[in-house]
């Protein structure tokens, strides 16, 4: 009977593993899109940032790539925060006085360099093959499967809640509060002397090291990295997340991270056991086109929500006062 | 109803939001050839009531009729085929296209046979335009582009031609010059309806006034009986010149 | 370092200024960065496919090379044809999203449901035709010299011939027409085009439907001169964006001039870094664009 059921949970804590972790870049996401009003078409990159710049802290020398710090695991997560964080506030600090999508464009461009490097520049990064034997949290345990993503588990579940406090807390706090501020009135705000330019920066970089740090988690708990895991197709489920759970709250942020996990992964399942090898390929083209069709239409449907109607309100006054 | 009025909006209730209208349920009519001026304090809805007779803000009640048809739900781009032109207050010239292109585009609502003929005689009532054909429109001084403003609304030999606050960052001299210029218009036969917020230099040339507050009518009469009264001025206070040196 | 680099360089340059000249203009008359486009450059590339290989079918000879060209009555057919249907796909898109989300939410709503968009039609697309990819001609082109060390096929002369073309009429379009001004108004000042009798709404179907016949002659040349696969437009998007902010939004000869300049910068690090390495020069481009003047050589301030 035990037997019959590890497998099961065993699976179970690794799906739960990765739901928080896409719940963790979600959230993440969230405080760039949801509460500033940013749009980062290049999630993918800031995760990559993460894994790989931790992966290269943390693993041992290897002839494959640069590296052999051999730094402990918390040294690369921390790492993976910086960098992701910094290569956030570079790209903010260079499109934020410009318009919206500016920053689209810019952060598109980063995943696309960032996936360029990651498998061109063999030497930095390994290239195609990408990094191996990247230490995981409580190695020891590897042997035993169930028991090893138990604890994982619980180990990102801690890290992620304690996140998902801590950005609670940031929302309802003053900071939290000139944010939502200037996502309502920018006029407003600035009319009591807050710099837009500098609050929005702060967010974007907030948002950028979250994604890195789930980048970096994951790579860990998987124990290797390649660059085909850091597609756009990745930027993608995540937006799909997001808009799905609610933009606009963290909590929705990792609802949505879980069903559309679930969704993904039952569709991948479904189409590896049902659909004939020949076809995978096109029923997998399939399921992408799905959730495309869902983000386009959520967002015509069910836009930013509350507090999206609100700003349209306040922006019109604001114009019909200053005219007459 | 006003019979013989070109124009005549009747309770209109208009703004930008369908929740908060602007414009409370203002009437105002002009008769063919007159000059009518709307004015009153800042916020009172007199641009916004313009811009709905325009059609560029919507109309939530109230009629607009203008010589017979009823313009209420007609989209804004073919009222100034049925002889409505505007002139919005800032940024009413496309200042990234020169001089002859804005005019040339406001061309294309009159019949291909009469374009050039038109353009011409633009040309000929502004010949400081003519001067400056390939110009960027953005380039103009204040006063040209007022001139362009209007010239590009005279050229289709509109009916009623309405300007938001024509005499806004002019100096007294140019206002003066494009009032001369407007008085002009309405002896060839144009009625006028303007929104201003120099009260002084609009009684002047106006024939009737409407006074507006909070978007609603407030007061009506001829222009001549409203120079120099002082209820003009206490509505004013903080706001605008009303007797200064001409 | 081969001379060769500049006729590479030339044609990597029209085939982004092609894209980018669509993208410039949709992205100033409708206000946002357009991420289907560069679906509407694949969807262009294997209707294009479809009908030709149907019209081969259909009418004997058809299918083969005009001349020393590889291009056939069937496929110039075809493309015409591909150039409706993507301008059809670039309507249905604006009446089944744009529409509803233009003046009801911020402009960056337009963006992400374009991005949506794009990732829906490139994964039909693959479902429809898989990943494998096409050509439209199996006949292999010799290169003719043409003098200083430089040859090209007569494919490239031809398509650098078009592109060159087309380019200009769009620009006539945009700066001697009716509907050109038209255009420059609702770019610049869409309630002020209205009071001057300008059909807003139809100015921008017709934005919409010029940028999609743009942007599947963009493929066209691609499938000719390199392949057809699903992520052909998507790979071309930094660049076209790129060369458009390059060139400064709403200019058509800075989209095409900003498109050279990238074009003949990848063939560059093509040569001297290697082929993995091209998509960089964009990235690069766009970076130096938004550092030292973010309105582009021919554009307003931002």
């Amino acid at each position: 009977m035990t037997v019959d059921l590890l497998g099961p949970l065993a699976y179970a804590s690794f799906f739960l593993v990765m739901a928080l972790l896409n719940g963790l870049v979600c959230l993440g996401l969230n405080v760039q899109w949801g509460q500033t009003g940013l749009f980062n078409v290049g999630v993918a990159g800031f995760v990559a940032i993460g894994a790989y710049v931790s992966a290269l802290l943390t693993t041992p020398e290897n002839d494959g790539h640069l590296g052999g710090f051999s730094f402990p695991i918390i040294v690369g997560w921390m790492g993976a925060a910086i960098a992701a964080g910094g290569v956030s506030v570079a790209v903010g600090a260079l499109t934020l006085r410009l318009r919206a999508d500016y920053l689209a464009i810019t952060t598109f461009g980063v995943a696309v360099v960032v996936q360029l490097i990651a498998l061109n520049a063999q030497q930095l990064t390994g290239g195609a093959f990408g990094i191996a034997f990247i230490p995981r949290p409580f190695e020891r345990l590897a042997a035993s499967p169930v028991l090893y993503n138990l604890v994982n588990l619980a180990l990102v579940a801690v890290v992620v809640s304690a996140i998902f406090v801590a950005l609670e807390r940031l929302a309802r706090s003053p900071w939290g509060r000139v944010l939502r501020a200037l996502r309502e009135d920018e006029r407003a705000a600035m009319a009591v002397g807050k710099s837009p330019a500098r609050f929005r920066l702060q967010a974007f970089a907030l948002g950028g090291a979250l994604m890195g740090l789930a980048g970096a988690m994951e790579a860990h708990f998987i124990g290797f990295i390649a660059p085909e895991n850091y597609l756009s197709t990745l930027t993608f489920q995540v937006w799909a997340m997001l808009i799905v759970g609610g933009s606009g709250n963290n909590l929705g942020a990792l609802l949505g991270a879980a069903v559309v996990w679930a969704m993904w992964t039952i569709s991948g399942l479904l189409i590896s056991d049902i659909v004939p090898p020949a076809h995978e390929a096109r029923a997998a083209a399939l399921r992408l086109a799905a959730i495309g069709v869902l983000l386009a239409a959520m967002i015509v449907v069910r836009p930013r929500g509350l507090i999206g109607e609100r700003a349209l309100v306040s922006r019109h006054i604001a114009d019909a006062d200053a005219s007459s | 109803m006003n019979r013989g009025a070109l124009l005549s909006v009747e309770r209109l209730v208009a703004g930008y939001e369908p929740r908060l209208p602007i414009v409370n349920g203002a009437s105002v009519h002009a008769a063919q050839g007159e000059i009518v001026a709307l004015l009153g304090p800042n916020g009172a809805g007199k641009s916004t009531l313009i811009k709905a007779i325009a059609g560029l803000v919507p109309a939530a009640a109230g009629r607009i009729l203008f010589d017979g048809k009823d313009l209420t739900r007609m989209p804004a781009h073919l009222r100034i085929s049925e002889g409505l032109a505007f002139a919005p207050q800032t940024e009413n010239v496309f200042a990234s296209m020169s001089v002859d292109d804005n005019l040339r585009l406001a061309a294309g609502l009159v019949p291909h046979a009469r374009r050039a003929g038109r353009i011409a005689a633009m040309y000929e009532a502004f010949p400081d335009l003519k001067r400056q054909k390939r110009l960027l429109a953005g380039r103009l001084s204040g006063g040209q582009r007022q001139m362009l403003a209007i010239a590009r609304a005279l050229l289709v030999e509109p009916k009623a031609l309405m300007l938001d606050e024509p005499s806004a960052g002019l100096s007294p001299k140019l206002v003066e010059i494009v009032f001369a210029k407007l008085a002009e218009i309405r002896a060839s036969g144009v009625t006028i309806v303007l929104v201003e917020q120099n009260a002084r230099a609009a009684l002047a040339l106006a024939d009737r006034v409407y006074v507006l507050v909070q978007g609603r009518n407030r007061h009506e009469g001829e222009a001549s009986a409203l120079r120099g009264d002082p209820m003009i001025a206490s509505l004013y206070l903080g706001g605008v010149e009303t007797e200064s040196a001409a | 370092m081969s001379p060769q680099v500049i006729i590479e360089g030339l044609l990597n340059g029209a085939l982004i200024g092609l894209g980018a000249v669509g993208v410039t203009l949709t992205y100033s008359i409708l206000g946002f960065a357009n991420f289907a486009h560069g679906e509407f450059i694949t969807f262009g590339a294997y209707a294009a496919l479809a009908i030709a290989a149907v019209v081969s079918a259909l009418v004997v000879g058809f299918g083969d090379g005009l001349g020393p060209l590889s291009i056939g009555p069937a496929l110039i057919l075809a493309a015409l044809f591909a150039m409706a249907l993507t301008a059809g796909l670039a309507l249905a898109l604006d009446r089944l999203l744009f529409t509803r989300l233009r003046g009801k939410s911020e402009a960056i709503s337009m963006v992400m449901a374009s991005f949506g968009a794009s990732m829906a039609i490139r994964a039909l697309i693959e479902f429809v035709f898989t990943s494998r990819p096409a050509y439209f001609s199996r006949d292999l082109q010799i290169a003719r010299p043409l003098g200083f060390g430089l040859k090209a096929t007569p494919n490239q002369l031809a398509l650098l011939l078009v592109a060159g073309v087309l380019v200009v009429c769009v620009h006539l379009l945009l700066s001697r027409t009716q509907i050109g001004r038209a255009m420059r108004a609702v770019s610049e000042n869409p309630p002020l085009a209205r009071a001057s009798g300008v059909d807003v709404e139809a100015t921008i179907r017709f934005v919409w439907a010029l940028g999609g016949a743009l942007a599947c002659a963009s493929g066209v040349m691609l499938g000719l001169l390199v392949q057809i696969r699903p992520f052909m437009g998507f790979d071309l998007l930094l660049p076209l964006f790129a060369a458009a902010i390059l060139g400064g939004i709403g200019s058509v000869p800075g989209a095409f001039a900003g498109a050279m300049v990238i074009g003949i910068g990848e063939a560059l690090a093509v040569q001297l870094a290697g082929a993995e390495w091209r998509a960089a020069v964009a990235f690069v481009a766009l970076i130096a664009v938004l550092l030292i003047r973010p309105g582009g050589i021919a554009g307003r301030k931002p």
